[in-house]
């Protein structure tokens, strides 16, 4: 029996999820197809930082929209996601480290942004009083924050559900075919039928992306993240290493997330990763450096999840370059959390208008195409 | 430390014990690791230090003296035996990532044998987190390592070890107050079935203990109560009372100590952590890691012998132990194949004529419905405090199997990684979704496998890890 729809998202991560509800809160019907269970991979087990800081400049945009999204996510999915305003600081331990964080203040300012702030020392000890001295100042972005990644994705999944979305999951999409303006995408659970399709399969999306004829260099990897036993409540925003690969958040049961860059193995081809305690030495080192505090912290926990990685470390977001009524979303290189609201939104409005409001340009496909090849 | 051995064991219960023993003997470089302080794992706890003590000796029965071969054997033998280590981690390539006396080690292996044991099958009923709740073998820990019987004990469930541990506490002339033994009448049909199985010789010397002890229990006139079901502990702060159905008939006892036991199931965490497949055995009610014949997991070079593999037993377990051992010499290449089935032979024999009595045993104390899958309001994870109810809760908003469950309610997120709840969040999901546990599945397990000091991670000396 062949299902058919006016959209069939590959991929129920946050950002199929989204592409779903925004996309059938403008009248369309959509499928979303699921390897897996929704949220099991990098939606379901990324640190769930919110977070505008840092981001590189093409990006700023979109997370600046995305921002104002969360500011009101309850009205968007009718949940609050755990979103807490904790603010973001990244701590600069050296001179040298300050000064790229001032050059970085003064880019963002040109560009009239005004989020991220430049700090010196007093005001950093006075947001992060748990932090070796010695630190030179920092970057804020004050109403940064963290959600909870798993309870979100599956808030967006419940909201395009309610809003008529079929979700299906433990389902495989195997094989796409385009005919007579119609995508037949056969699926383990039967074939389904729709005039567009809509590309997030994170990871595995350059296998997705390569049926439709597109090569793109995207890279898996694993990012790991390690979690500690309550401890007594020493630090309220999120903290990014300047000098070093971290970051990390306490919650509010008393957790510390410890987090930012090490990465473990990825395995595509059985859904699943691993991690690598040597590394995971590296991030124990760093921590316990940064904040004295963390050194009488218990481990109970590692994980890594499977994400994935283009050359220049910011996504894929737009149309196909071979194929009409494709289009596509992923590669956020781990920072793609944030973005999850509002990359919904830009797909379901390129999708129904065929124009976005917002700079895209810098995330085509295109650009890892050569010259002159593009069709 | 990055030492590489030919043969790593996990766990000196009598499987890690036969295992060691063999494989140094035959020349491997062998390493046993071991949580515990002394050898003998839970059966044969503090057997080294009994030896100088007849009354304790007697109480505990001739089985347990059994053990001194076996440890004496390892003491002997030329592997290298690390006991007080908790091994938190082990990859697939054979890592193995231990911490002993607050300084934490990275070693390689050859060959592994996972010989961890098993654990009591927890017991969610209502009332069964309060304080004066403690397990039997909790109990047999005390009177092994200490010597120590609670008085006024009250015992509940069902189960060989629960009946061994009544029997213990009478020749300890420190008889239980009462006997709740929660074994349904209805199970001894369908075991009659394994019945003539079970009377071959070596089984039926388990059946003639078995009926001896009982024996022993009726006469010493504690309070056996049969065919019970409904246990509901009460108290405030503590456990005051256990209130039961007998036959159907309405109880209530006073009772400050109440030590409760529904069986054993393998410890699966490690093996699960590895990353090795899984099944769901119907006969035990536990998952236990998919083997062949010599042991070996679905990941290469990583064995499990003993009750870790599915529950056999004490004396079966030496006899895995060995098999899986000669199985390890041979992947080694220290032995060839047919010098492999030669030396295992014997024991091959010894392990199906104890195994013999399994079946039987398993289907006698098949646990009740209501403790694998209790009522709504009974606590099920103790770490986060989830009830029955909030998983059957969660399934109808959507989740399918206990990793989403984890999502929605942190059931097993705590520090015992699920050890104690995962089995039963999978039956209560399985059972919403009518559906079979296998189907379900299991709690994907985090390293590490206990918690670690992160100073104890950061002082590690990462130039020097494998």
């Amino acid at each position: 029996m062949t299902r058919t729809a006016d959209a069939i998202v590959v991929g129920g991560g946050l950002h199929g999820c989204s592409a779903a509800l925004h996309l059938a809160r403008r009248g369309r019907k959509v499928v979303v197809v699921e390897k897996n269970s929704v949220g099991r991979h990098a939606s379901g087990v990324n640190a769930g930082g919110v977070r505008r800081l840092l981001r590189a400049l093409p990006e700023i945009p979109l997370s600046c929209a995305a921002m104002e999204m969360w500011h009101h996510i309850g009205d968007l999915v009718g949940d609050d996601c755990g979103f807490k305003v904790s603010g973001q600081v990244a701590v600069a331990e050296t001179a040298a480290g300050f000064e790229g964080l001032r050059a970085r203040a003064a880019e963002v300012a040109a560009l009239r942004y005004g989020h991220e702030e430049l700090i010196d020392a007093d005001e950093l000890y006075r947001l992060l009083p748990a932090l070796k001295p010695g630190c030179v100042g920092g970057l804020v972005s004050r109403a940064d924050g963290f959600a909870s990644p798993y309870h979100t994705t599956m808030a967006f999944r419940a909201a395009a559900i309610r809003a008529g979305v079929v979700v299906l999951e433990d389902t495989r999409a195997l094989g796409f075919r385009r005919a007579g303006g119609t995508w037949s995408v056969e699926t383990s659970a039967g074939a389904l039928q729709a005039p567009v399709l809509v590309n997030c399969g994170g990871a595995w999306a350059a296998r997705v992306a390569a049926a439709l004829g597109e090569t793109v260099p995207l890279e898996p990897i694993a990012p790991m993240m390690m979690v500690t036993a309550p401890m007594a409540h020493f630090v309220d925003p999120v903290v990014i290493g300047v000098e070093r690969k971290l970051s990390f958040k306490q919650a509010a049961n008393g957790t510390v997330v410890i987090g930012g860059g090490h990465r473990g193995v990825p395995d595509l081809d059985n859904d699943s990763s691993s991690v690598d305690f040597r590394k995971l030495v590296i991030s124990a080192t760093t921590v316990g450096t940064l904040f004295p505090v963390m050194r009488g912290a218990q481990l109970v926990r590692s994980w890594s999840g499977i994400e994935s990685r283009l050359p220049d470390d910011i996504p894929v977001i737009g149309p196909s370059a071979t194929q009409d009524g494709a289009f596509h979303a992923f590669g956020f290189a781990g920072h793609g959390f944030q973005l999850g609201p509002v990359v919904g939104a830009i797909l379901a409005e390129l999708i129904d208008t065929g124009v976005t409001n917002l700079p895209i340009g810098p995330f085509a496909i295109t650009r890892f195409t050569p010259t002159g090849v593009a069709a | 430390m990055s030492a590489a051995w030919d043969v790593v064991v996990v766990g000196a219960g009598p499987a890690g014990l036969a295992a060691a023993t063999l494989a140094a003997g035959q020349g491997a470089r062998t390493l046993l690791l071991d949580e515990q302080d002394a050898p003998g794992g839970q059966i044969y706890r503090a057997i080294e230090r009994t030896r100088d003590d007849p009354a304790l000796r007697r109480i505990l029965g001739p089985d347990y003296t059994h053990g001194d071969g076996l440890v004496a054997g390892m003491r002997a033998c030329a592997a290298q035996y690390a006991p007080g280590t908790s091994v938190w981690q082990i990859t697939p390539e054979r890592e193995v990532w231990a911490t002993r006396a607050g300084r934490s080690e990275a070693m390689r292996a050859g060959t592994l044998i996972l010989a961890t044991g098993a654990m009591e099958r927890p017991v969610p009923l209502p009332g069964w987190t309060l304080p004066g709740v403690m397990t039997v073998g909790g109990v047999q820990i005390l009177l092994k390592s200490a010597g120590m019987v609670p008085e006024g004990l009250v015992l509940a469930g069902s189960g060989p070890l629960l009946y061994l541990v009544a029997w213990q506490l009478v020749r300890a002339g420190k008889p239980p107050a009462a006997l709740l033994d929660t074994a349904s009448d209805d199970n001894l049909r369908p075991a009659l079935r394994h019945l003539p199985a079970a009377l071959r010789p070596t089984a039926l010397g388990y059946l003639a203990k078995g009926l001896a002890l009982r024996r022993v229990l009726r006469r010493a006139g504690l309070a056996l109560h049969a065919d019970v079901t409904d246990i509901r502990i009460e108290g405030d702060t503590r456990a005051e009372a256990v209130s039961f159905r007998s036959a159907g008939q309405p109880r209530r006892l006073v009772a400050a100590m109440i030590a409760l036991h529904e069986g054993i199931i393998p410890a699966q965490q490690m093996t699960r952590s590895i990353g090795c497949a899984h099944e769901w055995d119907a006969q035990q009610h536990a998952f236990r890691p998919v083997l062949d014949t010599w042991g070996n997991t679905s990941v290469a070079g990583i064995l499990v012998a003993g009750d870790a593999s599915g529950i056999v037993g004490a004396r079966a377990a030496e006899h895995a132990g060995r098999i899986a051992a000669w199985e390890a010499l041979c992947q080694l290449g220290r032995v060839d194949a047919a010098a492999r089935d030669r030396g295992a032979a014997a024991d091959r024999a010894g392990l199906a004529a104890h195994r013999a009595v399994r079946p039987l045993l398993d289907r006698l104390y098949a646990p009740r419905a209501e403790i694998l899958r209790p009522a709504d309001d009974v606590t099920i994870c103790r770490c986060e405090e989830i009830t029955a109810g909030q998983v059957r809760a969660v399934v109808a908003r959507g989740c399918a199997g206990p990793n989403q469950a984890k999502n929605f309610l942190r059931a097993g997120m705590g520090p015992c990684q699920g050890r104690l709840c995962g089995t039963t969040v999978a039956e209560l999901i399985a059972a919403e979704l009518g559906t079979g546990v296998a189907e379900v599945g299991y709690f994907r397990i985090r390293p590490p496998l206990k918690p670690v000091a992160l100073a104890e991670l950061a002082a590690m000396d990462t130039e020097d890890a494998p």
